[in-house]
């Protein structure tokens, strides 16, 4: 601390003395200084922002004017919930939702178990980047990639057409989309469940071997349901991140494939018509409302 | 444990996996050289003439200028905001503690599209300091950025032993001092990381962008407009070859900085 040698001559440091003391002893008037920026930031903009969102999800817009008007009532909802449109396009998007979930997890098990269990550390930790760096390489040119490769003239056919099998047709449509989000959210899924195999003690696998457990025995007895809250904790991710998009099905769905997104982003963007679309919005937040409440129960926050 | 089979069956699956994750990614590099307009595979010709094109597109360099701009402003937002709220989570007890780690995860847990609606009807029926711009891009991408900060900077205050603070002001120190001296170097390394990955988001953010940036275009939204339209396809090519290369190397950085904790490892 030579500074501290340095500067004790000058007159301002009784002063900044004491400024230190009484923070010091005052431990709650640091705190609330800290907190003071962050917490205004928030509640100001961010806060703020939801709840004039949600409210609004009980007003309307004047069809002739597109004036806002401010009387409550709950026709958006029940245009949410009865009008088949809309009925098809959230199940459509909580269908692919699970969809990607499942394909996720069935990829990244296999995965995760070799990383924690076969792996050398030098092996795992290299492993760890190659999952980790897709997560950050642009979302955007990932999908790119992918309406590239699935194109009719893309990699995809011609792989398949040399190695002698059928081509496919499937650029734009909902295998494209489910294709694509179990890509793209993929090391959200591996990461987890690898951290949850990773921590099942060798004894236990050991154990179940002296007891005459078979591979596969061992498997769904002993490391399926030590990884479960870690394939938990890795659909919260995949599930939600799909629930909420619209640049995928943008990009790669076809003309069938529209998300809850897309109809929220057209109402705000085109439409102008804010009520209706965040009386729409609030379709997946209760699904994933109800979805981290099942996950709360099922054990994964401890897995994250 | 594993049999042969087993183990040999787990090596494949890993190498399938791996292939899955880089395909897309090397493709799309590989595209960046095609000497066609027309995206078929495999490409045509080896050609780098797009990219003097492109470095030459005066729509491009201006988006990249925005997207910068953006990222930089709401990184530095976000290392103030983050960086104070972890260390008043951290250190001192209030009520409402919890709630102040959950509130920072919102932007980032709640589907992108709740964060951009709400954020831009906010911003309509305020007005007048929030004209969409580079300015309501700025405090959109913060609002999300906060948290990487804040996630980083409260897992290392949180390995760090309060008795190194208590030293500091045995010895003599004042509030600054220990600050400037003990604190700040123990954190400055989960900081710079944070940083780091909270440029790499707000760089490559799309959904809340296009809710706030009104007519202005980063280089997502670039992308994506042509992508969407079939334009300038060989242009958009190079351009996200150039971003995977930009957007991996501070995020490879930011790994490795994590890392080492500096003066204080602890494990």
């Amino acid at each position: 601390m030579t500074s501290g040698v340095e500067s004790a001559g000058r007159p301002s440091w009784a002063a900044r003395r004491r400024l230190s003391a009484v923070f010091w002893r005052r431990g709650w008037l640091r705190g609330l200084l800290l907190l003071l920026l962050p917490l205004a930031f928030f509640a100001l903009i961010y806060l703020a922002a939801l709840v004039v969102l949600l409210i609004s999800a009980f007003w309307s817009v004047d069809p002739l004017t597109t004036e806002l008007v401010r009387t409550w009532n709950l026709d958006n909802f029940k245009t949410v919930f009865t009008e088949p449109t809309y009925r098809t396009i959230a199940v459509r998007t909580i269908g692919i939702a699970a969809a990607v979930t499942v394909t996720d997890a069935i990829v990244a098990l296999p995965f995760a178990y070799f990383m924690a269990r076969l792996a050398s550390p030098r092996m795992r930790a290299l492993l760890f980047v190659l999952v980790l760096l897709p997560l950050w390489a642009s979302y955007l040119a990932r999908v790119y990639a992918w309406r590239l490769i699935l194109a009719k003239e893309g990699a995809l056919n011609w792989t398949l057409d040399r190695l002698g099998l059928p081509t496919l047709d499937i650029a734009y449509s909902n295998w494209a989309m489910w294709i694509v989000f179990s890509y793209i959210w993929l090391p959200f899924m591996i990461l987890p469940v690898y951290a949850a195999i990773e921590r099942i003690p060798d004894s236990f696998l050991e154990a179940s071997t002296d007891l005459g457990a078979k591979g596969w025995r061992t498997t769904r007895s002993v490391v399926l349901p030590l990884a479960f809250p870690g394939l938990v904790a890795g659909s919260i991710f995949t599930f939600a991140l799909t629930l909420g998009d619209y640049i995928t099905p943008t990009l790669v769905g076809g003309a069938s494939s529209q998300f809850i997104g897309n109809v929220v982003y057209a109402n705000v963007g085109i439409a102008n018509n804010v009520p209706f679309a965040a009386a729409y919005a609030t379709v997946p937040l209760l699904v994933m409302a109800l979805y981290l409440v099942v996950a709360k129960r099922l054990g994964a926050f401890e897995a994250l | 444990m594993e049999t042969r089979a087993t183990r040999i069956s787990l090596w494949a699956w890993m190498l399938l996996v791996v292939l899955f994750l880089y395909a897309p990614i090397a493709i799309i590099v590989v595209y960046a050289f095609n000497e066609s307009n027309i995206q078929s595979w495999p490409i045509e010709g080896f050609t780098t003439k797009w990219f003097a094109s492109t470095w030459h597109n005066q729509e491009v360099r201006d988006a990249l200028l925005l997207s910068l701009k953006a990222a930089l402003a709401a990184t530095a937002i976000a290392v103030v905001l983050g960086t104070a709220g972890a260390f008043a989570v951290s250190r001192f007890k209030f009520f409402g503690r919890e709630t102040i780690s959950f509130v920072f995860i919102l932007p980032l847990a709640l589907p992108g599209i709740i964060t951009g609606m709400a954020l831009n009807s906010y911003f309509v029926t305020v007005g007048s300091p929030f004209t969409f711009g580079l300015r309501t891009i700025i405090v959109g991408h913060a609002t999300f950025c906060v948290v990487v900060i804040y996630n980083n900077v409260i897992a290392r205050i949180r390995r760090t032993s309060p008795s190194l603070l208590e030293a500091s002001q045995d010895l003599g120190a004042d509030g600054w001092q220990t600050f400037r001296f003990v604190t700040f170097p123990v954190i400055s390394t989960a900081l710079v990381s944070g940083a780091l990955l909270a440029f790499a988001l707000s760089f490559d953010e799309v959904i809340v962008t296009t809710f706030t940036a009104g007519a202005q275009n980063t280089l997502p939204l670039w992308i994506f407009g042509k992508i969407r339209l079939g334009q300038q396809l060989p242009q958009v090519n190079v351009v996200v070859a150039v971003i995977i290369a930009l957007t991996i190397i501070p995020v490879y950085l930011a790994q490795r900085l994590s890392r080492e904790s500096g003066i204080l490892r602890r494990e």
